[in-house]
């Protein structure tokens, strides 16, 4: 039997990860920063304070990586309230955790740490290590000049090389350096012909300096940026009739795919139509791998109101998010329907637009009779207010006691004022989505937020997880739970 | 004496933000022979333009700017304007001087409404012009110029608390051509237009428009409004489609409750209307209220078609000071702004009307002897 306190205490930490997984103390739609922010801060300080373990443990799940690196600096920053054995394991969750972070991060959160004095033993271990396993240092002394000199100061660490010192700390002292990237960079200074083997990047401030118009650095950079800057910069090139930066679609992940097919203006996503759904499926079907049409009759619930544009820092993250859903929930079904709020049908052409008539559409979707019903949506259900909330209500209360169909909500925005993604029923699970990619493990997650497993197996599956991250495995970034 | 008939435009869930509650109205039909006038467009929007073009009226909503006058300066619109299709310019502008800010919007060329105060200015003159018979009590300044220039208390909507952000995350429902805006649960004013386009052209300028004094202190001073939520009883339900009847039960349950009582004090009022202006089968004209103390008051002005319905409606909620002023006008006009015989009329004698114009703020509509006289009266009858 569990106690009441287990109770709240698997409540205290599913709202933790639901609000680890959505909120990047960004501007939401329906709240700014400061409240973001605020509202972050109390669940990490009250996560840390109240249950330290677990807390650490969320590091294992599949959080964002603004919060991972909020994890990562508190659990160092009180260092000398944990246990020697406390220590030693959130040692092995945060290194592993560090491996998975972008480097840009890492060197942030080396920043803040030492903005913070906090200069322990185990933070200077934790730094050494990270940046001796960095594959490239010179590459690293390129890109992230500043970050790794403070980082190195920081931690009293001795360069790898005594040329990557000199680099490092005084650059232009050298009249050659026997590395190519590093001799390569000192070059461009002189010399506009050695920027375009830079980083993007690095040699970015190069041609800015050199005053290279923008469409001829562009053309000639192109092969050495990575796929996400070929994916972020590509039209603006196409626009300024830079050819040659076109990402692969095929390779992408789905979510920044659908973010990318909403940048698109309407005419571009019609006369593109089949390269742009090819790819999406061909993304939506490597998520699913092996459980591709195992889900049985699925219908899905999508928001594509106003609500749904997001805010200027996440410009249309949750419609992305959404139409992720729809093509990877179209993969894992045998039989799928997708409907949207607003009613329209073709998915590829998507905007947020109108309100929110959940309530409806959710009547619509249990008319197919699924297995499965998958609601996305922010949750704030609007034409009228709490109806979705009731229909869900009466229909597990009077219609479906025998739950032959399961429902979850998954929510791709974290809500300030309730320190938690808002839910649409008690009766409904629901869970804070960040990429399309976690939705299975999420919608195995949100088992635990309906309350009908407690603590004992939320601790053992995070156990897991923490066991599985830090085994290696999960550098392969495989999404999937490892039950299933 | 006629009522306002929202016929056509039904009602929709509200949208509640802190204490801000915006009622979308929505038109199964848009209006498409009146729409807002394409020069006040100018290049920002296309919409008036696409398709085959068919003859249209246009209106100007009052207060709005634009590049209208021949020289290209600005101007705005004094009153609501029809005009008939391919007219070149209104007849009835206002030039305006601009501020620095002001001057840098317009030469992005966009549409904007005007400085407050000189709307509301506008608004109140429109309504009542001043003495019409020049009875000599009156100054000379109130006949040669009537009630202008005329300040009246109100706020930009942008002073709202809680108004703008209500605006921004508002979600405008397909075909909407309207809004109710409530705050703390009164209703501060309606807005209709006769095409969606033109609401989403116009939402925005909601925060630009202005709001009575009673609006901006309910907004500051009262804690957030509730959502009414939608309950469902369980008992009965035994299919789906039950439960969609429940639904739809749920949503017409609103509607009614909406339009008979969260809006019953400006639908259920009988106004006095005026005719400004025909033009094919659109009519422009002004309504004012019975200026009855301590009830909801509205005044506006509306674009009906040859059926009687809307196409377009702005009101503006009285505050309690300015309904007793407009008490007092209309009861002057009811007398041909005969100061004996109105006095007669509200059961006092001639000096406290006096007395009472200047203490409404009348005070320089009459002449300085006359005004000094009836001060004179009243302190020998106190005594």
């Amino acid at each position: 039997m569990e106690s009441y306190g287990d109770l709240v205490a698997a409540d205290d930490v599913l709202l933790f990860v639901n609000a680890a997984i959505t909120s990047t103390g960004q501007r939401e739609f329906h709240g700014d920063v400061d409240e973001q922010r605020l509202s972050l801060d109390f669940l990490h300080a009250y996560m840390l304070g109240n249950y330290r373990d677990l807390y650490a443990g969320v590091l294992a799940l599949d959080i964002n990586d603004h919060n991972a690196a909020l994890i990562i600096r508190r659990l160092l920053e009180t260092a000398k309230e944990a246990t020697a054995e406390q220590r030693r394991s959130e040692g092995r969750l945060i290194a592993s955790r560090l491996a998975t972070l972008p480097p840009q991060r890492v060197y942030g959160l080396f920043d803040a740490l030492r903005r913070a004095g906090v200069n322990n033993r185990r933070t200077r271990a934790i730094m050494r290590d990270w940046l001796s396993a960095r594959p490239d240092p010179a590459f690293d002394a390129v890109k992230y000049r500043g970050g790794l000199k403070r980082a190195l100061r920081h931690a009293h660490l001795a360069p790898a090389t005594e040329e990557l010192g000199t680099f490092v700390f005084a650059p232009l002292s050298r009249p050659h350096y026997a590395t190519p990237l590093l001799e390569t960079w000192r070059r461009a200074h002189y010399e506009q012909a050695a920027l375009y083997e830079l980083p993007y990047t690095a040699a970015e401030g190069f041609a800015a300096r050199h005053g290279i118009p923008r469409e001829v650095f562009l053309k000639r950079i192109a092969p050495r940026m990575t796929r996400l800057e070929t994916l972020r910069l590509q039209e603006s090139a196409r626009r300024r009739g830079a050819a040659g930066v076109e990402t692969d679609l095929s390779t992408m992940p789905l979510t920044r795919l659908a973010a990318y097919v909403l940048s698109l203006p309407a005419e571009d996503c019609l006369r593109r139509r089949a390269e742009l759904t090819h790819a999406l499926e061909s993304a939506a079907g490597r998520v699913a791998g092996t459980h591709r049409g195992s889900w049985g009759k699925v219908t899905a619930v999508l928001d594509d109101s106003f609500s749904a544009s997001g805010s200027g820092h996440k410009r249309r993250r949750p419609l992305a998010v959404a139409l992720a859903c729809h093509y990877l929930l179209a993969a894992l079904a045998g039989d799928y329907t997708g409907l949207w709020t607003s009613g329209r049908s073709d998915a590829l052409l998507a905007s947020p637009y109108g309100p929110t008539p959940l309530g409806r559409r959710i009547l619509d979707a249990l008319d197919t009779a699924p297995s499965r019903l998958v609601i996305v949506s922010d949750g704030w259900d609007n034409a009228p207010p709490g109806l979705a909330g009731e229909v869900l209500r009466v229909w597990r209360t009077r219609l479906d006691p025998g739950r032959r169909t399961s429902v979850v909500h998954l929510n791709p925005v974290y809500d300030a004022a309730g320190f938690d993604v808002r839910r649409l029923s008690a009766t409904v699970p629901t869970a804070g989505i960040r990429d399309a990619e976690d939705l299975p493990a999420l919608v195995e997650l949100a088992q635990f937020a309906e309350g009908r497993t407690g603590l004992a197996e939320l601790t053992a599956y995070m156990d897991s997880r923490a066991a599985h991250m830090t085994s290696g495995r999960h550098r392969e970034r495989t999404r999937w739970p490892h039950w299933t | 004496m006629a009522t306002l008939d929202l016929t056509g435009l039904d009602t929709r869930p509200s949208q509640v933000w802190g204490g801000v509650r915006l009622v979308p109205l929505v038109r199964e039909e848009p209006v498409d022979d009146l729409r807002l006038g394409s020069l006040s467009y100018g290049d920002a929007m296309g919409v008036v333009q696409t398709g085959p073009r068919r003859a249209y009226f246009s209106y100007i909503p009052h207060g709005f700017v634009a590049t209208w006058s021949k020289d290209g300066t600005p101007a705005a619109a004094y009153g609501t304007q029809l005009l008939a299709d391919g007219d070149p310019a209104p007849a009835d502008t206002m030039s305006l001087r601009f501020h620095r800010g002001t001057a840098r919007r317009e030469a992005r060329n966009r549409l904007r409404f005007l400085p407050v105060h000189l709307a509301l200015e506008g608004y109140l003159t429109l309504h009542f012009g001043g003495p019409t018979i020049a009875w000599e009590e009156w100054s000379q300044r109130a006949v040669r110029q009537g009630l202008a220039p005329r300040v009246e208390e109100a706020y930009v909507g942008a002073e709202v608390r809680g108004l703008a952000d209500a605006l921004r995350v508002f979600e405008i429902h397909p075909g909407q051509c309207g809004v109710l805006v409530h705050l703390a649960d009164a209703l501060a004013a309606a807005f209709v237009v006769p095409h969606p386009e033109d609401y989403r052209a116009l939402h925005p300028t909601l925060v630009q428009d202005l709001y009575g004094e009673l609006i901006h202190h309910y907004a500051t001073l009262m804690s957030p409004v509730p959502d009414f939520k939608a309950r469902i009883p369980d008992a009965g339900i035994s299919s789906l489609a039950g439960l969609r009847t429940a639904v739809a039960e749920q949503e017409d349950a609103w509607k009614r409750f909406h339009d008979t009582t969260m809006a019953g004090g400006l639908l259920e009022q009988a106004y006095t209307w005026r005719t400004v202006h025909r033009m094919g089968r659109f009519t422009l004209s002004r309504f004012l209220p019975p200026f009855r103390p301590k009830r909801e008051n509205h005044i506006g002005e509306a674009i009906t078609d040859d059926s009687g319905r809307i196409a377009y409606l702005k009101t503006f909620r009285l505050s309690e000071s300015q309904v007793r002023r407009g008490h007092l006008l209309s009861r002057l006009a009811d007398h041909d702004w005969h100061l004996g015989d109105t006095a007669a009329g509200l059961g006092i004698d001639e000096a406290q009307l006096g007395l009472r114009l200047r203490s409404a703020g009348f005070g320089h509509l009459l002449r300085q002897d006359i005004l000094d006289a009836y001060r004179k009266q009243e302190r020998i009858r106190q005594g």
